[in-house]
């Protein structure tokens, strides 16, 4: 089916799944509501719960040139275990790498339960053919990926061939099997939250189990609008159809203080239900020693400092 | 491997994500038992007091004077005695008293934000974010005019009318006294102002304000009491009545002022029209919905408690409105994460309860917020309207509470009938993609303020004011130093 879908409400697609209208995004009125759910005052327990909520949903990332099978296996133990010194404090859900250290940090993460998460599709820019993205997923999965974040091809969706990007993103879902598949839309080179939101449809339509914003390739990456956008979207989605799709916030989330935003933001917009690391994602390196930070500081009253933390 | 084995599941997980209580601290508000009456530059003793409550839980936080006829025809006679002085100063030099005022109120922001909403009930975010911000801004604009009245009004040789009398209503305490005395003392005029019956702090803490900032004895006067008082201020001997309220009261007003030479304008009720057109950004439509009738529990004058949905989106907006309402977290105003607070008085309570009781029996069909209610205090869940006729009392009276009446239309031209179709004319909302129609409706609705794709968003710069049963007169901007000034 090679159908970009900007259907109307009602519209019956070949999978007897409905789309939502997709209509257009207010940039004033969303990024004031965005602001509003931010300033959410979030403390006690509740902080506790939402810092830990924060670790569990956290896709601890390394996407270097210069990433080695000892720098993934360094990601991979702090993955398992973020506070050696706190046995309370839960795993991660998953390390994403580049395809070529996934069969390390499967080695690694064994047994554990910590996913692994590979990029692929010629990321960052997805400019690529079709058959040597496709190749990239399946050597992932070969490799052992339990999950793979690919890119959407923006030249492709910028000059209006979404037909082309909804194909693309069909075809990897396919060559992932039973690896679950997220789609990065590079909010930043979209430009518009209407392209946000447009993306975020047809990505679903196509079959993504997850959205991601990012990269974190590009300056600007996650925001709070853009992920409200994108949750309207996935929520949308499972208001016409039953369909739950998880959402990743990937790039710039570095302080404990913001993945609380981002979690408020969720819970407020599609629900509880969707506070789990299976449909909730935070793609982050330096985030986890600042909520270790914290949650050292809600457990024990007093700030430690950063050598108390482990670098890896 | 011990040491591999993944932690996650030790982690407890709760059913839901209850965000622990959050209270604005109210220690830094330091309230007397007694206050009398701020005349003058001092305070007067008042033979009679009343109790101010919080109507979070009714518990009584001070007693304030109940002035009589007598002492506002004192009060009135001070500020007639300061008048010249205050009138032949250099607009620069009134100017640097109206920032320093403006300064003052943002320095001691946090203290009026936690009083106002104990006084008044509404939540902290919109005491901290809007009422007192907002304030400030208006004595900062204000200011700025004060010493170019000639270049606002070219050839028209501006010159203050005197002794300004103003009563203002208990929604936005302190920022309805800012609308009201900013640009009045920028004019040169001296004022009597008389804060709501049930929300008089705000008022009686900015006297400390007109203290700190050294203005002139009777430049400001504060007279606090009932409906008898403010009666009395309109039958004193003042040039000019500025009036926030109710348009019944509006109307006994402008009865009493007939026949006399004092101006008057009145800013009364009103019903607002939201009117969304099925290619509205809709989540963000539904947002400005919200906002348009919850913001302040709904006592709010320009409220948009009639939602007109165009038919072919109106189940999908009703269903996202109501999910939207599902999540508004209702409960103590002092909370910093309670977007509904509680409802100003008993008197306004029973009011809401008794045209919502009509609203169920005319036949509409009513959707509540699943939320607790606190036992204590005066609460109303925020509620929707749906299959309301234009007919029904609830689309006609005004309810000033969070209620919502939802009605539909087909056309453009039909919504500009059926939202025109009121006695009120304050406000009305358009939500569209369209910038063309906007403009084709904003020239067609009789309301004095008309919001595209945003609802409730105020500027000291921008005139406010209305058309027909919701009064004469603007406030804010140029326009509202006019009322306040003479002409030759």
């Amino acid at each position: 089916m090679a159908q970009a879908p900007a259907l109307p409400r009602g519209f019956e697609l070949p999978l007897k799944q409905r789309l939502p209208r997709i209509g257009s995004i207010d940039q004033v009125a969303v990024e004031a509501r965005a602001g509003e759910l931010a300033k959410r005052s979030i403390k006690k327990e509740a902080k506790v719960w939402a810092l830990e909520l924060a670790i569990r949903c956290t896709d601890l990332t390394t996407l270097e040139g210069q990433d080695t099978p000892g720098k993934v296996a360094a990601l991979c133990s702090k993955a398992i275990r973020p506070d050696p010194g706190d046995p309370n404090v839960p795993s991660v859900a998953a390390v994403c790498v580049y395809p070529n250290l996934v069969p390390t940090a499967k080695e690694r993460l064994a047994g554990s339960g910590v996913k692994v998460a590979s990029v692929a599709t010629a990321f960052p820019s997805g400019q690529s053919p079709l058959d040597v993205k496709l190749r990239d997923v399946q050597d992932a999965v070969a490799m052992g990926a339990d999950e793979i974040d690919m890119v959407i091809d923006r030249g492709a969706f910028l000059s209006g061939r979404y037909a082309k990007v909804f194909d693309e993103i069909v075809q990897v879902k396919e060559a992932c099997g039973d690896a679950h598949l997220k789609v990065i839309l590079e909010v930043t080179e979209l430009g518009t939250y209407d392209n946000v939101r447009r993306a975020s449809l047809l990505a679903m339509a196509a079959g993504a189990d997850f959205i991601k914003t990012s990269t974190g390739k590009l300056p600007g990456a996650a925001t709070l609008p853009v992920q409200l956008v994108m949750l309207e979207a996935i929520r949308d989605v499972h208001e016409e159809t039953g369909r739950k799709v998880g959402m990743k916030a990937a790039g710039g989330i570095r302080a404990a203080k913001n993945a609380i935003q981002y979690l408020v933001q969720v819970h407020e917009t599609v629900g509880p239900d969707w506070l789990t690391p299976d449909l909730y994602r935070i793609g982050a390196s330096s985030l986890l020693n600042d909520i270790l930070m914290q949650l050292r500081k809600e457990k024990t009253g007093a700030y430690q400092s950063k050598d108390y933390f482990t670098n890896d | 491997m011990t040491d591999l084995e993944k932690r996650s599941d030790r982690s407890p997980v709760p059913a839901d994500w209850t965000y622990a209580p959050a209270p604005e601290s109210t220690d830094i508000v330091r309230l007397q038992e007694r206050y009398g009456l701020y005349v003058g530059g001092e305070w007067l003793e008042a033979a009679e007091h009343y109790a101010t409550i919080a109507p979070r839980d009714e518990s009584p936080l001070a007693n304030v004077a109940q002035a009589s006829e007598a002492d506002v025809r004192n009060a009135v006679g001070v500020a007639r005695e300061a008048a010249a002085a205050w009138a032949a100063l250099p607009g620069s030099e009134r100017a640097k008293y109206l920032f320093r005022i403006a300064r003052i109120l943002a320095e001691r922001s946090r203290e009026f934000a936690v009083l106002e909403s104990l006084n008044g009930g509404k939540p902290i975010k919109e005491s901290r974010d809007v009422d007192i911000p907002l304030a400030a801004a208006h004595f900062f604009y204000y200011a700025g005019w004060a010493d170019k009245l000639e270049y606002a009004f070219p050839n028209r040789e501006p010159r203050p009318l005197g002794v300004a009398g103003q009563i203002i209503p208990w929604n936005f305490p302190l920022l309805m006294l800012s609308w009201k005395i900013a640009p009045a003392l920028a004019a040169g005029n001296t004022v009597v102002l008389k804060p709501a019956e049930t929300t008089p702090l705000t008022a009686l803490l900015f006297c400390d304000v007109v203290r700190q900032a050294e203005l002139p004895p009777g430049v400001v006067n504060i007279v606090t009491g009932d409906g008898s008082t403010g009666a009395a201020l309109v039958d004193a001997d003042v040039d000019k009545i500025a009036f926030t309220g109710s348009t019944e009261v509006g109307k006994a007003i402008q009865r009493r002022v007939a026949g006399t030479d004092k101006k008057l304008t009145l800013e009364l009720g009103g019903k607002a029209a939201n009117i969304v057109f099925d290619d509205a950004a809709l989540d963000q439509a539904v947002e400005g919905i919200v906002n348009g009738i919850y913001f302040n529990q709904g006592h709010v004058c320009c409220a948009g408690s009639r939602l007109f949905v165009q038919e072919s989106i109106y189940e999908p907006v009703v269903e996202k409105l109501k999910k939207r309402m599902a999540t508004l977290r209702v409960g103590d105003p002092l909370d910093k994460n309670t977007d509904v607070g509680a409802i100003n008085s008993r008197m306004q309570l029973e009011k809401i309860e008794e045209l919502v009781a009509a609203g169920k029996e005319e036949g509409a069909e009513i959707y509540q917020s699943p939320c607790r209610l606190p036992e204590k205090g005066y609460w109303f869940a925020p509620t929707v309207f749906t299959n309301v006729a234009q007919s029904y009392r609830i689309a006609q009276e005004e309810i000033f509470g969070p209620v919502l009446s939802v009605l539909t239309f087909r056309t453009p031209d039909e919504a500009v009938e059926k939202a025109n179709n009121t006695p009120y004319g304050l406000s009305a909302g358009i939500w569209t993609e369209k910038g063309s129609r906007i403009l084709w409706m904003a020239q067609r609705l009789r309301a004095g303020v008309v919001w595209a794709n945003t609802f409730n968003r105020f500027d000291p710069t921008s005139p406010f004011g209305g058309y027909k049963e919701s009064g004469f007169g603007r406030e804010g901007g140029l326009h509202g130093l006019e009322p306040y000034l003479d002409f030759v």
